[in-house]
């Protein structure tokens, strides 16, 4: 009876709870009431939380003399992990969101890893679909888990360069290859009678190795730009992971929350992939950069420096003012300073808007969530697609910190990387001003021949430090400003 | 009377192809603005593997098999927990010039913003 009685009471909660979960995600669709969404998923998530330990009135016989221990168990590990990051995502700073979102990504596919481990070690799986979907999404979650804490590694800096070696895609082709072999072979052994799961542990330990290994050597060589199709595929592929435990576990709420996720990660990657023109297969598996030289076009005109004053008085005075945000701005954390310099402009009725490109940044919309930080109402931030035809109106394009979303070789160069990516068009407009720390190329490292361009300026510094002279200098000009 | 779940291989194919329809659906519609908060939220709704974590630990009968059912409690909390505190802080932070923000933090800013910050018209 208490059986019975806990089985419904379950099965009722998490049906609220995975419909709460879509219907949260459906509510992000604006910003208006993306807040009130991620209150309601929460709702259901708790409650789908509170009701699993009602399976304490479920469990196995063999499990029975173990409960309290492991109730106990189950509390701690919710109170520490929980507790752990709840206040490492409380801290952390918006800067530094991609990292976060990598590595919290990466514990849920570790989770999934997990749980596929202790269904192949206490050999709890029967049948040739229930291990195969186990081993895969032990895999899938594996390799999520191991490539999240590379990724993660990456955008924190700790690891500079990507990994050039020739032949490791093949390297990397044949550790998958192994990997799958191994889990055919537990499976056939299994299936077959040959050997139950339990005389093979060591085997189901190589079989994790492999795919962990497999996530490290997948994401190595994949440059820091490309970095937000990789967090958008391991938070697909972690998503699919979920969904395939929650079928071995016959947990239909994992399933659809699982593959929602997988669903949502698959469409992000494609749309990334698109914004830059490349395919994701190349993207994962084809580094690029400095591998093949290219003889680029001599570029006319010369780089002309100007003084951050004399750029911030110039846009002062200008109808229109379109800023191209990138990277850059993110790393000096010049967000707030920006913001400082455009009000000021926008009291001495400066029309200003904030130009987004799609992969700007190290994360789809990571420029979008800085502005917010920095409080720019995000009716001022207009994306790629709505924005592109204002250039050519627009009395000063200021771009900060970005490089290749605004190189016009896209456009006309076939022999250009990054030829077909769509751009923003700052080189229509009657000036551009471009923020840089020095005369480096871009990550896809080409020259911009937007910058030798005649109406654009360069002014040199940490875009921090700029926007501050800026906004001194148009403070200095006093009046018009002061009285608005 | 039992209300155990049993779903069967083919069920659950359709279940994982109108889900993944869904998913498309109600992703597809989320503006680029809002791409990042959307990402670390559906790195949250995954989070929901911390109920299987759970169940395989209380589950657990072995030494080996408590330990690691420890850790996917462990990593699944965590990211529950972390997912949806950074997804809370930046939802928080968007608004609009009309809306100042709700967030403590900003309030400075909504104060500058309450001063001007209406977009001017196209000139």
């Amino acid at each position: 009876m208490l059986i019975t009685i806990s089985q419904l009471i379950i099965g009722s909660i998490d049906l609220i709870a995975a419909f709460l979960l879509m219907f949260g995600l459906w509510r992000m669709a604006s910003p208006v009431t993306a807040p009130s969404g991620i209150m309601v998923a929460g709702v259901g998530m708790l409650a789908a939380v509170v009701a699993s330990f009602l399976y304490i009135f479920t469990v196995d016989a063999a499990a029975k003399p173990h409960l309290p221990l492991n109730i106990g168990l189950a509390a701690a590990a919710l109170i520490i992990g929980a507790g752990v990051a709840w206040w490492s995502g409380r801290k952390v700073a918006i800067t530094a969101m991609p990292q976060a979102v990598a590595l919290f990504n990466g514990m849920g596919g570790g989770a999934a890893g997990a749980i596929a481990a202790v269904e192949l070690f206490g050999s709890q799986t029967h049948g040739a679909t229930a291990l195969i979907v186990t081993l895969l999404g032990a895999l899938i979650g594996s390799i999520s888990l191991s490539g999240s804490i590379v990724a993660w590694a990456k955008l924190d800096a700790l690891l500079k360069k990507p990994l050039n070696v020739p032949g490791l895609q093949i390297f990397n082709g044949l550790v998958l290859l192994a990997c799958l072999l191994v889990g055919a072979y537990i499976v056939f052994a299994a299936v077959g009678g040959a050997a139950p799961l339990v005389t093979m542990p060591h085997l189901i330990e190589i079989f994790f190795g492999i795919a962990l290994v497999y996530g490290i050597l997948m994401t190595l060589p994949i440059g820091g730009a490309d970095m937000p199709v990789v967090i958008s595929v391991y938070n697909a592929f972690t998503g699919l992971a979920v969904g395939l435990e929650g079928f071995v576990l016959q947990n239909p709420a994992l399933m659809i929350a699982g593959m929602l996720v997988g669903a949502a990660g698959l469409l992000l990657t494609l749309l990334m992939a698109r914004a830059m023109n490349r395919s994701v297969a190349k993207i994962l598996f084809a580094s690029f950069g400095p591998g093949k030289k290219r003889k680029q076009g001599a570029i006319k005109g010369s780089l002309k420096p100007v003084q951050a004053s004399d750029a911030g008085i110039v846009m002062r005075y200008a109808k229109s003012v379109i800023i191209v945000p990138g990277y850059g701005l993110a790393v000096s954390q010049g967000q707030g300073k920006l913001y400082d310099f455009v009000k000021l402009l926008q009291a001495a009725g400066v029309s200003v808007k904030f130009a987004i490109h799609p992969v700007a940044g190290r994360m789809p919309g990571q420029m979008d969530v800085l502005l917010a930080e920095a409080g720019v109402p995000y009716d001022l931030i207009v994306q790629l697609a709505d924005v592109n035809e204002e250039f050519k109106d627009a009395d000063v394009a200021l771009v900060i910190g970005a490089n290749d979303v605004v190189n016009p070789e896209a456009r006309t160069d076939k022999t250009s990387p990054i030829y077909g990516m769509p751009i923003l068009n700052a080189d229509q407009a009657k000036k551009c001003y471009v923020v840089k720390r020095g005369d480096g190329k871009g990550y896809a490292g080409i020259v911009n021949p937007l910058f030798y361009a005649d109406d654009t300026f360069m002014v040199y510094g940490d875009a921090a430090a700029v926007c501050v002279s800026m906004t001194e200098a148009v403070r200095g000009l006093g009046a018009p400003a002061a009285a608005a | 009377m039992s209300f155990q779940i049993g779903i069967g291989g083919f069920i659950a194919v359709y279940i994982f192809m109108v889900t993944a329809f869904a998913g498309w659906v109600i992703i597809g519609r989320v503006p680029a603005i809002l791409h990042t908060p959307l990402m670390s939220g559906s790195n949250f709704v995954h989070g929901i593997v911390v109920v299987g974590g759970i169940f395989t630990l209380l589950n657990a009968s072995t030494p080996l098999e408590q330990a690691i059912g420890f850790v996917a409690v462990l990593l699944g909390a965590g990211n529950v927990a972390g997912g949806f505190a950074v997804t809370q802080r930046m939802l928080a932070m968007f608004q609009t010039s009309a809306h100042p923000a709700k967030h403590a933090k900003h309030a400075k800013h909504a104060a500058h913003a309450a001063v001007k910050s209406i977009s001017p018209k196209k000139g």
